[in-house]
């Protein structure tokens, strides 16, 4: 009988550290797309698997390194901290037992960015078409939108802005904010 | 830009939005019955105004949801916008 081979998935990084400061590659995460019917006067979960699921449309609830972004009715990507995935995943499945529901890991389509300082809602102003202001996006808020030809996912867990995209448009994303940035260099 | 008011999201940029054509148009209950004439006049024949039309918008690049808008054909206003399945507001002007 042949050993069992035990496979690993391993990510390599996605790209080379930034040279701007204000642009910082993110290290891998694990990530969810949590899914459910939302009609109208639906009662919904407000928390699952550790993840606060109670903030309104195009808001977000957790920590820098542990989030639920709430991007349609009802749908929520869920990010946390790379390996912490294995065990949320039943968790999350455990806690909304009794619902349909679809859950997807999406922890390798996914890379990320942290922009922060002074500048950080003009160097995403270059691509992005929405008021990244304090008042039209303050922390807390979380959308998916454009950034030049890309869907992306912004979120703002306290002052700076977390931008997602899928990793196949990093090099892309990353070429545009860092151009974006040397304006404000 | 043009603001596209999301029902879900309020007024977002056009670029996040795909236009999904005339709104209202029923799917034959029974397509068996109906004559080449018939099925083309529903696969095909839109209304295409000059003035308001309710049309089909989809938040692609935003919340994902389906609604319906009216939109001014001539000023490129969008009048209202109202969730799936609710029926066309009585509103005939618009700017
Ligand atoms: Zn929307």
């Amino acid at each position: 009988m042949p050993e069992p081979v035990a496979i690993h998935a391993r990510r390599a990084p996605i790209l080379a550290p930034s040279a701007s400061s204000a642009v910082r590659v993110l290290p891998a995460a694990d990530r969810f797309v949590l899914q459910m019917k939302a009609p109208r006067g639906a009662v919904l979960p407000s928390a699952a698997g550790g993840f606060d699921l109670s903030g309104p449309l195009n808001s977000v609830r957790g920590r820098p390194e542990r989030f639920a972004a709430r991007l349609g009715p009802g749908e929520w990507l869920l990010v946390c901290p790379e390996g912490e995935g294995t065990a949320t995943e039943p968790a999350i499945a455990s806690d909304l037992a009794g619902r349909f529901f679809s859950l997807v890991a999406v922890g390798h389509r996914n890379a990320a960015f942290l922009l922060s300082g002074p500048h950080a809602a003009d160097i995403l102003n270059a691509g992005i078409a929405l008021d990244l202001s304090d008042t039209a996006f303050p922390p807390g808020s979380a959308t998916r939108t454009l950034l030049g030809k890309t869907e992306v996912v912004l979120v703002r867990v306290g002052e700076a802005f977390r931008l997602e995209c899928w990793r196949s448009f990093a090099p892309y994303v990353h070429a545009f904010l860092q151009d974006a940035a040397r304006e404000f260099a | 830009m043009l603001l596209v008011p999301c029902p879900y999201c309020g007024p977002r940029p056009e670029v996040e939005f795909r236009c999904g054509g005339e709104a209202h148009i029923a799917r034959p209950a029974d397509p068996d019955a109906l004559d080449d004439a018939a099925w083309a006049e529903y696969l095909f024949a839109r209304t295409s105004p000059k003035g308001v039309h309710a049309e089909r918008w989809l938040h692609a690049h935003g919340c994902g949801r389906w609604f319906n808008a009216l939109r001014n054909t001539v000023s490129d206003a969008f009048i209202t916008t109202y969730e799936m399945g609710e029926p066309r507001p009585d509103i005939t002007g618009g700017r």
